[in-house]
């Protein structure tokens, strides 16, 4: 095994582009769990620990840049205004140790179904910025997970930030596990309020075989908000409408048994989280709706 | 390959390191260092909590490599950083304690574990010392949920963590009435 350190982004580039078989080494979080368990052997490990600019983000017009080693922990620290949606992910993986280390592009590079940042980036609306001596490539977050621990990334490709829509309304994120800390989500669900474009988008964790967005429910969701005017009057959401809601994105689901749970739990349990992310985001908006009105 | 890195305030150079080596491997076998525990080599116990550039980690997910030119701060070194941040020297009795009485030369939170009793077999104690003297660094007077929240990543198969909660407590207080 060799141990390849690079100093500049543009060394990590080129190194990944020599030996594209090297495995990156981020946080570590998962790498080394395969390492120290002989479940994985690479030729090279790259540390990418030595690149400052992957652990800086940037807060723009429309998204925030984050550098794909940015620990978890400084997420929940520094971006909960922009990103409330993944503070709240990130807050349930792990423990503080996990978080101090772990990053939202270890996450991805991993692609995990399990993977906690997942819902909340498809909910948010996010793009990962892969990079290679190739050039720069955006690819929208739902295009990027492609199987069961599978990414869209080529062999002499890193991710360097992941580009993810600022909020402009409230976001949830609910995880189904045995206790609070140190969890493998069970499943997992994102939601996030877009009221500017007047749309719902959402993320499921864990009940596929990637992370996908429950589409049906939100294009069910968008019409029926619409129609009702709901955006404007900030009215309560009828409970019929968000069980319709809640069935449509269990629907969306395509769960197995495993030890963490069975398909029909996974599948009624994200159901129940669709239902209250909902009514927790939607209490939010109603909220702020009726400060300005009132303002 | 070869790992330099400063442990406990000394900089300590490691030979033959290969290259998939966790920094608890380092510090345990090579460095002489015992303390930090290794129980689970997944992330999941926390009895190889130490601190890595002041952040606290689980040293069998970081590899060695990673480790290279950073500092190190294990279960060993806590009696002296406390001594540091007081603003004086190692405390008397530090070298194992054989001089001094028993107890001499452990730092406030351990002096805490032991005085609450939260001590049974102590596989998970160095782990959980060094994750409650950094909860204590950032929170001096931490509610019941931040100390259960900053142990969140440790386990404990004897206590029943309620002697833990207590000990953290202890030393929270002692520290509030030196002020
Ligand atoms: C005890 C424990 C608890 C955990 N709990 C959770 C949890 O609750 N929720 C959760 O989602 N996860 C959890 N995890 C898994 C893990 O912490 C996360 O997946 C984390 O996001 C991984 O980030 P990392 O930086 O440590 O990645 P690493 O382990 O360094 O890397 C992970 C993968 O991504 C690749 N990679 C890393 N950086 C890049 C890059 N820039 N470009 C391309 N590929 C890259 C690596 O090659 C590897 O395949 C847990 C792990 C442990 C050990
Ligand atoms: S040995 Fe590192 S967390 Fe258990
Ligand atoms: S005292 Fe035995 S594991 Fe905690």
């Amino acid at each position: 095994m060799d141990f390849l350190r690079p100093g500049t982004w543009e060394e990590a580039l080129a190194a990944k582009a020599e030996h594209p078989s090297a495995v990156p080494l981020a946080g570590g979080t998962d790498v080394m769990v395969e390492i120290n368990f002989d479940h994985r052997r690479p030729e090279y490990l790259l540390d990418l620990n030595r690149i400052g600019d992957l652990y800086e983000w940037e807060t723009g017009e429309r998204d925030v840049r984050l550098g794909a080693s940015v620990p978890y922990t400084r997420i929940m620290e520094h971006l909960r205004g922009p990103l409330p949606g993944l503070a709240l992910a990130a807050h349930t993986v792990g423990s503080p140790q996990i978080r101090n280390r772990g990053s939202v592009g270890g996450n991805l590079g991993a692609a995990s179904p399990a993977g906690d940042s997942h819902p909340a980036l498809l909910a948010a609306g996010a793009e990962v910025e892969a990079e290679s001596v190739r050039g720069t490539r955006l690819i929208p977050v739902e295009r990027f997970y492609t199987g069961v621990k599978r990414n869209a990334l080529e062999p002499d490709e890193l991710i360097r930030a992941v580009r993810i829509r600022k909020a402009d309304g409230p976001q949830q994120f609910a995880k189904v596990g045995t206790r609070n800390a140190m969890v493998i989500a069970v499943c997992a669900f994102g939601l996030a309020l877009h009221p500017e474009a007047r749309a719902v988008r959402t993320g499921i964790g864990s009940a596929a075989p990637t992370p996908l967005r429950a589409r049906a429910a939100e294009e069910f969701l968008d019409a029926a908000l619409a129609e009702g005017g709901f955006w404007d009057s900030g009215r309560d959401l009828p409970p019929s409408l968000a069980r319709q809601f809640a069935e449509l994105a269990a629907g969306a689901c395509n769960p197995i048994d495993d030890v963490r749970g069975s398909a029909r739990y996974r599948r009624h349990a994200v159901g129940v989280m669709a239902r209250r992310t909902l009514g927790w985001a939607w209490d939010t908006y109603r909220g702020s709706e009726r400060t300005t009105r009132c303002a | 390959m070869r790992v330099n890195v400063t442990v406990n305030g000394r900089l300590r150079e490691a030979d033959d390191v290969w290259e998939g080596e966790s920094l608890l491997y380092v510090l345990r076998e090579r460095l002489g260092l015992p303390g930090s525990k290794n129980a689970c080599e997944q992330g999941e116990c926390g009895s190889c909590t130490v601190r890595l550039d002041g952040e606290l980690v689980c040293a069998c997910l970081v590899a060695a490599g990673q480790a290279e030119g950073r500092e190190v701060v294990t279960v060993e070194g806590l009696a002296e950083l406390a001594a540091r941040r007081a603003g004086g020297s190692a405390p008397a009795g530090e070298e194992r304690g054989e001089e001094g009485p028993p107890g001499a030369g452990l730092s406030p939170v351990q002096r805490a574990f032991v005085d609450a009793g939260a001590v049974q077999c102590g596989f998970c104690t160095p782990g959980l010392l060094v994750a409650a003297d950094d909860l204590l660094a950032r929170v001096p007077d931490p509610s019941d949920a931040d100390i259960r929240e900053a142990l969140s990543g440790n386990l404990c198969r004897c206590t029943g963590y309620e002697k833990i909660l207590d000990a953290v407590r202890l030393a929270a207080a002692r520290a509030g009435e030196t002020v």
